[in-house]
């Protein structure tokens, strides 16, 4: 166990170092103007040569990676060149983290409390009108883009409901639309997958011998099915929780989130290449994180997974 | 039956006419009648065609979407159209049409600088569809192209895994926010940014696929008659994995829509002089405050609603139909 945990980690630094280095290369390709700020306007095509040369932007490419490496280990991730200015983009992201965090708990809380029992119930019901409905459901929410029902949520239901339609710290009310909103494909996706494990698991031939012994229906479901089901659930509930800690941008920027999410299009958009790469940084090291979580709870649950035999493609 | 009734009438004829020399000649090989034996009524096409067809729900949305491409391309050609890019003039108080509710003269209203909505969601729907038809037709191709290798060579497995493994990790909305960040905008950033992404989901599904067929035993048999692998890929696997290809396109086609309404969110999408469902919703979204100009957020959105959720459906129609399984 302990072995595979070391060879998976090793791997996943690597591959995080490779990420890391690629994104670096590619954010090399983009305009000057990332680095120059609201000062580009002030300054000379001459002087613009000096201040990037002076960041070291002039170097080889081979050279700044190696800076920013040296730096990255030192706790440095380069400092925000337009969104504010002159602060650690570590800071930034600090920051900005906590709002993420609270609202991604608390989502990934609220859908499992609602999507695997919901996807319970369709398995229990298939072909009723509970599972009608279900399905119904999950197919908008994965069908329609978020965008479309994150607007009308904010539209009507803030209106119907009376709830206020941006966030606001201090106003305890103002949390229940963007969770709620966060919830929602969450909640589709683990309904589904509890839906059809479940329904596999129904199939199965030691069921039947189950119901033929006189196992009472509520026996089968609890510790054969549910238990069997939640196995191909348990892989990917680590990078799920991990992923809606990164926020979500439409939500939070729709909000008005103080969140990571909202961060990453703000510094697009103002273009401060140090925050973005910052942010992916972050992004994909939980994403990496996630899977090896996920993986490690998946030997954990499942008994008959031996580690380390055969890494195959997920 | 019908091969032996030659045998039986000349066994009868041989008690009457005890033998003769008809007996004696050599039995000829009948191909036809050798084939019949083997032929059964199955077509794998046709069972799933009925199948498809059981579904009444998919079958009207497929007409459905079927009208509804027609109708993106005939609309600019019916009586009484308007641009979808020209600025529109009151004639009375010499003023632009802005916002001006939906009426006769305009379908589904005006935005806000005086542009014909209806004309503008029928371009936009035109332009979501071709970025969604493009996506999903070249992720095919990579896609198809990568998991066949992957999938077939065994010598190519592994370093593919490993680069998948890097490539997966990565997440999706920063290597679509990143090229389109990069290259400029347009309709060919916008294809390219979401190719890059798609394909790689595209490429393990189809890999997974040919994992389970390549060791079948006709591709086994085709292999050891010397067969070139390039041959086995298009004519044994192929045909196999039509189904599942047109399946995972059906599906990435609304995902290629809403893809491009959240890169036009995000300010990477298209100009604003080009309509595409997602700019249409942007528009929208920014009137979103005063509920009279709802009506500029809420047509584009049902649109976009009704053309994401036919697909889905038609797709997953489609994957039940051509499973095997569920064939009489």
């Amino acid at each position: 166990m302990i072995k595979y945990i070391a060879k998976r980690l090793g791997q996943s630094i690597l591959t995080l170092f490779i990420i890391v280095t690629i994104v670096f290369s590619l954010l090399r390709l983009m305009p000057d103007e990332g680095y120059l700020g609201a000062a580009a306007e002030k300054m000379s095509l001459e002087q613009q040569e000096v201040y990037l040369t002076n960041l070291g932007l002039r170097d080889p490419l081979l050279i700044q990676l190696k800076n920013f490496y040296i730096g990255l280990f030192q706790g440095d991730l380069g400092k925000s060149v337009t969104y504010r200015t002159d602060v650690p983009v570590l800071d930034i992201i600090q920051d900005k983290m906590m709002y993420s965090i609270v609202f991604g708990l608390g989502a990934v809380a609220l859908s499992l409390l609602v999507g695997v029992p919901l996807g319970i119930f369709m398995a229990q019901f298939k072909g009723r009108w509970l599972d009608r409905l279900g399905t119904g459901y999950i197919v908008f929410v994965v069908a329609v883009p978020a965008m479309v029902y994150f607007l009308m949520i904010q539209m009507y239901i803030s209106d119907w409901f009376n709830l206020p339609m941006l966030f606001d710290e201090y106003n305890p009310k103002s949390f229940i639309l963007p969770l709620f909103c966060l919830a929602l494909g969450p909640i589709a996706s683990y309904a589904m997958w509890m839906r059809r494990y479940m329904v596999d698991e129904l199939n199965k031939d030691y069921i039947k011998l189950a119901r033929a012994k006189g196992v009472t229906e509520r026996t089968i479901m609890f510790s054969h099915v549910m238990r069997n089901a939640f196995i191909p659930m348990a892989q990917y509930l680590p990078a799920t929780i991990l992923f809606t800690i990164t926020g979500s941008i439409y939500i939070e920027s729709l909000f008005s989130i103080p969140g990571m999410g909202g961060l990453l299009v703000d510094a697009i958009q103002r273009q401060d290449n140090n925050v973005v790469q910052g942010l992916v940084l972050v992004f994909s090291s939980l994403g990496i994180i996630g899977l090896i979580l996920g993986d490690i709870l998946m030997a954990i649950v499942d008994p008959r997974i031996k580690l380390g035999k055969g890494d195959s493609v997920r | 039956m019908g091969l032996f009734t030659k045998e039986i009438q000349n066994i009868s004829e041989k008690s009457n006419n005890q033998l003769n020399d008809h007996l004696f000649e050599f039995a000829t090989v009948d191909d036809a009648k050798a084939e019949e034996t083997a032929y059964s009524n199955y077509s794998y096409w046709r069972s799933t065609f009925r199948s498809f067809r059981k579904n009444k729900i998919a079958v009207f949305l497929l007409i459905f979407v079927i009208g509804l491409i027609l109708f993106t391309f005939i609309q600019p050609y019916l009586p009484d159209q308007k641009s979808p890019t020209q600025i529109y003039i009151n004639a009375e108080t010499g003023m632009q049409d802005r916002n001006v509710a939906p009426n006769d003269e305009y379908i589904f209203g005006t935005n806000s600088i005086g542009q014909d909505l209806w004309s503008r969601i029928w371009e936009g729907t035109r332009t979501s569809l071709f970025i969604g038809f493009a996506v999903a037709i070249i992720e095919v191709i990579i896609g198809f192209s990568v998991g066949a290798l992957w999938g077939y060579s065994r010598k190519l497995e592994m370093p593919i895994t490993q680069l998948y493994n890097i490539v997966d990790n990565i997440p999706t909305t920063i290597v679509l926010i990143l090229m389109a960040y990069i290259l400029r905008p347009g309709i060919s950033t916008i294809i390219i940014a979401m190719c890059i992404t798609g394909w790689v989901e595209m490429a393990r599904f189809l890999r997974n696929q040919i994992v389970i067929l390549r060791d079948r035993e006709y591709n086994l048999a085709s292999k050891t008659l010397g067969t070139p692998g390039y041959k086995i890929i298009i004519k044994n696997l192929l045909p196999y994995l039509i189904s599942v290809i047109m399946l995972r396109m059906s599906l990435a086609v609304p995902a290629a829509i809403g893809a491009e309404v959240f890169l036009t969110y995000i300010g990477l999408g298209l100009p604003v002089s080009e309509p595409s469902l997602g700019n249409l919703i942007n528009e929208g979204r920014v009137l979103m405050m005063s509920p009279d100009l709802r009506y500029q957020l809420i047509f584009p959105s049902i649109v976009l609603s009704v053309i994401t959720i036919a697909f889905y459906i038609i797709g997953n129609a489609f994957a039940d139909a051509a499973d095997p399984k569920n064939h009489v």
